[in-house]
C-alpha cells in the first residue's frame, strides 16, 4: 500500500486494544501519511489535530474473511461500494472476498478485477479469495499459482463443499507446493441434501428437513485428515457445532496446520431464533442448539477459533420473502459484527482482548497480513467505538443494499463511532 | 567355480534397472559406445543376431521406441517384426498370456514388449522361452531410455559421480524417473526431483533423491536438467490446474535454467509438449539441447543389449 499525504492527527484519551501486541490502555495514537507514527501515554503536538476518543475504544480496524457481495453478477444484492460502505459503518476495515461471484473469481484476471475495483470504488481494502475449482464446480482444479500471485489471499469453494475426496486430497497436495491457504466448507453433501434447518426437535416440530450436525463433524474429520496426510494448511470455513469444534482443537494439540473461522451469527444466536419460519435466520450453515453455541463460545475463549467473520451475505426480499425452506440461506453482517462480537463480553461469556483479537490479529495472522494491528509502522486501518452505546437494529436503516439480518429488531450494545482506513476517516 | 557376482550383462532377460549392478551396465554402456562409432559408419551392418528373430510387441503406441528396437535389430542382422496393437488378436479379446503363449511358439529369440500395466514385461517373460525386453511397462520401468540417457551423459561427463542431475515433472506416472533414478544413483550422480507434489509419489523423499517443488531452488548447481513429459492422458485426476499454470512455475526456460550450472545441459525423453513442459527456445538450441543425441544413444544401448541377450554361439 502505498503512504497517503493526510495531515497528521493524534486520537487521544482511548482505551487502545491492540491483540496483537497484547496491550490494553490508555494510550494517545499519532497518525502520519497513513501509517502509525507513535503510541505513547500522552503526544502533545499542538500542531497537529486532536481527535479526543476519551471513554471509548480505539482498536485495529476488523478483518472479515469471506464476505459476499453481488459484484460482479448480482449488483441488486450488494456491490464492492456498498459493502465498503457498510463495513467502514461497522469498523471492518479489510474484506476478502469470497471467490462465489458470477463468475465465480477462478482465474488470475478475476483476481485482478476485483483488486483493481475494489481500490476504485470501496473506502476499505478489498483483498479476494481465489476459487480452489475452475467455476467452483467441484470438478478441476482451478489456477492456485496464478492466482495467489495476482492476489488471492486463500482459496475457497464459497457455499460449495468439495464432496470428491480424491479432489480435495489434489487440492491440499497441489496447495502445498504453492504454500496457498485452503478453505474448506464443512458440509457432507449427501446427509446434508435438502436441508434447511438445523436437525433436532425443533426442525421435527416446524416440519422442516434438517441439516445434522454429523454431516459437519464428519467433514471436518475427513478434511483435517487429509490435511495430516498430504500436508498443506487447512482453514475450516464457519464451524457451527461443538462436535466438529473439538476436532480441531484436536488436530491443533497434534500440530496439524488446520484453522478455523466462526460467524457472529452462530455465537450469539442458535435454532430457536428461527421462531415463527424467519427467513433472515436461515443460514448456511444452519442455527443450531444453544450447546453447540456454548461450545463455539468456549472455542474463542481457549484459542481454538482462529477469527470470527460476519459470514456477510446479503440476500433480496426476492429471496427472502418465501416460505422458509424456498429462501436463500444467508445473512449480512460486516456493520453488526462488533456490536454483535460486543455483546459476548456484556454477557461476560468472553473478555474484550479475545474478542478483538479474533476479529483483528487472529484473521490477520491466519492469512500472513501485515493488518489488524496498532504498532508504530503498521497501517492506520482503526476503529474508535463506544463499548456501551445502546441502540436498536433496524434492518431497513443498515448501509447494504440487501436487510436480510437476523439481528433486525434487536436490542444491541456498543456501536462503531470512528473507521479510518490508512489514516482517512471512511465512517 | 561360481561367479559371486556377474561382471558382463547376459540377461536372460532386461525387465528393469533394479537388479543390475555397476559393472553390468558398465559393461552394456562400454558396448554401446561401440556401436555409436558404427552407427556413424556409411556401411551400419554386422552379423551378430544374424539367424535371430526379434519381435516388437507394442500394446501401447510408440514411435522412437520401436523404430529404435527396429533398426538395432535389423543393424545386427536379426529379422524383425512389428506386432501392432490394433491388427493383433489383442483387440479381439487376448489375453496377454495367451498373447505370449502364441508368439512363443514361434521360436522368436527376442521380444520387446511396450505394455500399459506395471509387471507386464515380467509377466511374459514367465511364460516364454526368449530374452524379454521390457521397453516401458506402465509407471514401472523404461530400461532402456534410462540407459541411453546414461550413455548420453557419459559421452559428455565421462563419470557421472558427483553430477547433480535435476528430473522436472510429472514423475509420478513416470517409468523413464523410476529407471533413470535408479540407474544414475547408481553411477553415483546426485538426483534431485522437482515438480508439483500432485506429480511426485508421496514416498519420493524415501529415494534418495533431492525433493524440490521450485524450480529455482531444485535447478541450483546442476550440471543437467533433465525435463520429463506432461503425460496429461495418464492422469486420473486433476493435478494440475492448466497448462500455462504449469508452464509458468515447471515449464523449463531461459529463466529458469540460468538457476542451473553454466553450461548446463538439458534432456527430454520425447515426445515433447513444447510450450508446456519446455520452452522451444531451450529444446531447440544445440548447445544445450542434448535431446537428439539422446536418440542416437537409443540405438546404440538397443543395439548393445540385443547382442548382450542373443548375440554370441547358439
Amino acid at each position: 500500500m502505498k503512504a497517503r499525504k493526510t495531515p497528521p492527527f493524534v486520537i487521544s484519551g482511548a482505551r487502545v486494544i491492540d491483540p496483537s501486541s497484547g496491550r490494553d490502555g490508555i494510550f494517545d495514537v499519532l497518525v502520519k501519511n497513513g501509517r502509525i507514527a507513535a503510541i505513547d501515554k500522552t503526544i502533545a503536538k499542538d500542531s497537529v489535530e486532536r481527535i479526543d476518543a476519551t471513554g471509548l475504544v480505539l482498536a485495529p480496524g476488523l478483518v472479515d474473511v469471506l464476505v459476499k457481495t453481488g459484484e460482479p453478477g448480482a449488483e441488486q444484492r450488494e456491490t464492492l461500494r456498498s459493502a465498503g460502505k457498510a463495513a467502514a459503518a461497522g469498523g471492518v476495515t479489510t474484506l476478502v472476498i469470497s471467490p462465489q461471484a458470477e463468475p465465480a473469481i477462478d482465474d488470475p484476471a478475476m483476481v485482478d478485477f476485483i483488486l483493481r475495483r475494489g481500490k476504485k470504488r470501496a473506502a476499505v481494502h478489498i483483498v479476494p479469495a481465489g476459487g480452489l475449482t475452475k467455476g467452483l464446480g467441484g470438478d478441476t482444479l482451478a489456477e492456485i499459482g496464478l492466482m495467489g500471485e495476482a492476489g488471492a489471499v486463500l482459496f475457497s469453494n464459497g457455499d460449495q463443499a468439495i464432496g470428491n475426496a480424491a479432489l480435495m486430497r489434489n487440492i491440499l497436495t497441489y496447495a502445498k507446493g504453492m504454500d496457498a491457504l485452503v478453505s474448506t466448507r464443512p458440509i457432507e453433501p449427501d446427509l446434508s441434501a435438502n436441508g434447511v434447518m438445523n436437525a433436532g426437535d425443533y426442525a421435527s416440530r416446524l416440519g422442516l428437513k434438517g441439516l445434522p450436525a454429523v454431516a459437519e463433524q464428519i467433514m471436518v474429520e475427513r478434511d483435517i485428515a487429509l490435511c495430516e496426510a498430504c500436508g498443506g494448511r487447512l482453514l475450516v470455513d464457519q464451524l457451527s457445532t461443538g462436535a466438529a469444534l473439538d476436532v480441531v482443537r484436536r488436530a491443533k494439540r497434534r500440530g496439524v496446520r488446520v484453522s478455523c473461522t466462526v460467524s457472529i451469527h452462530h455465537l450469539t444466536l442458535n435454532e430457536l431464533d428461527v421462531g415463527d419460519y424467519r427467513t433472515f435466520a436461515r443460514l448456511s450453515p444452519p442455527l443450531r442448539a444453544e450447546s453447540d453455541r456454548l461450545a463455539l463460545v468456549a472455542g474463542l475463549a481457549d484459542g481454538t477459533i482462529d477469527a470470527v467473520v460476519s459470514g456477510h451475505d446479503p440476500r433480496p426480499a426476492e429471496e427472502k420473502r418465501l416460505p422458509f425452506a424456498e429462501s436463500t440461506p444467508g445473512a449480512i453482517g460486516l456493520e453488526t459484527l462488533l456490536s454483535g462480537a460486543l455483546s459476548l463480553v456484556h454477557n461476560d461469556e468472553a473478555g474484550l482482548l479475545d474478542v478483538m483479537r479474533v476479529l483483528t490479529a487472529g484473521p490477520a495472522q491466519m492469512l500472513g497480513m501485515s493488518c489488524g494491528t496498532i504498532t508504530v509502522g503498521a497501517s492506520a486501518d482503526l476503529v474508535v467505538f463506544d463499548p456501551d452505546k445502546p441502540w436498536v437494529c433496524d434492518a431497513s436503516k443498515l448501509r447494504s443494499k440487501s436487510k436480510n439480518t437476523p439481528y433486525d429488531g434487536r436490542r444491541m450494545q456498543g456501536r462503531t463511532v470512528m473507521t479510518f482506513v490508512q489514516g482517512v476517516r471512511v465512517h | 567355480m561360481t561367479k559371486r557376482y556377474k561382471d558382463t550383462f547376459t540377461g536372460p532377460h532386461l525387465l528393469g534397472i533394479a537388479g543390475l549392478n555397476r559393472l553390468e551396465v558398465d559393461s552394456l554402456l562400454d558396448s554401446a559406445a561401440g556401436y555409436v562409432a558404427l552407427n556413424r559408419r556409411r556401411d551400419k551392418h554386422l552379423d551378430v543376431l544374424s539367424g535371430r528373430t526379434l519381435v516388437n510387441l507394442f500394446f501401447e503406441p510408440s514411435t522412437r521406441t520401436q523404430s529404435s528396437f527396429e533398426l538395432a535389430g535389423k543393424r545386427l542382422g536379426a529379422d524383425v517384426i512389428n506386432m501392432a496393437i490394433k491388427s493383433s488378436s489383442v483387440a479381439k479379446g487376448e489375453t496377454l498370456i495367451d498373447t505370449a503363449v502364441t508368439l512363443n511358439a514361434m521360436h522368436p529369440d527376442l521380444l520387446v514388449v511396450r505394455h500399459s500395466a506395471s509387471g507386464a514385461a515380467a509377466l511374459l517373460s514367465q511364460k516364454v522361452d526368449c530374452a524379454v525386453i521390457n521397453a516401458g511397462d506402465g509407471a514401472h520401468e523404461h530400461p532402456t531410455q534410462a540407459l541411453l540417457d546414461a550413455l548420453t551423459l557419459r559421452a559428455h561427463f565421462g563419470d557421472l559421480a558427483g553430477c547433480r542431475i535435476a528430473i522436472c515433472g510429472d514423475v509420478v506416472h513416470s517409468r523413464v524417473a523410476r529407471s533413470d533414478i535408479t540407474l544414475l544413483t547408481l553411477m553415483g550422480a546426485e538426483v534431485r526431483l522437482c515438480a508439483p507434489p500432485t506429480l511426485l509419489p508421496g514416498s519420493a523423499h524415501e529415494w534418495g533423491v533431492g525433493v524440490f517443488h521450485d524450480m529455482r531452488e531444485a535447478l541450483d548447481g546442476c550440471d543437467v536438467v533433465m525435463v520429463l513429459r506432461l503425460q496429461r492422458e495418464r492422469m486420473t485426476s486433476a493435478c494440475v490446474p492448466s497448462t500455462r499454470e504449469y508452464f509458468r512455475y515447471y515449464g523449463l526456460d531461459r529463466a529458469k535454467l540460468s538457476h542451473a550450472k553454466k553450461g548446463a545441459l538439458v534432456m527430454h525423453p520425447g515426445p515433447m509438449n513444447r510450450g508446456v513442459e519446455i520452452d522451444s527456445e531451450i529444446a531447440d538450441d544445440p548447445k544445450t539441447s542434448l535431446i537428439t543425441e539422446q536418440v542416437e544413444s537409443g540405438v546404440a544401448v538397443r543395439m548393445a543389449v540385443l547382442a548382450a541377450l542373443a548375440g554370441g554361439a547358439s
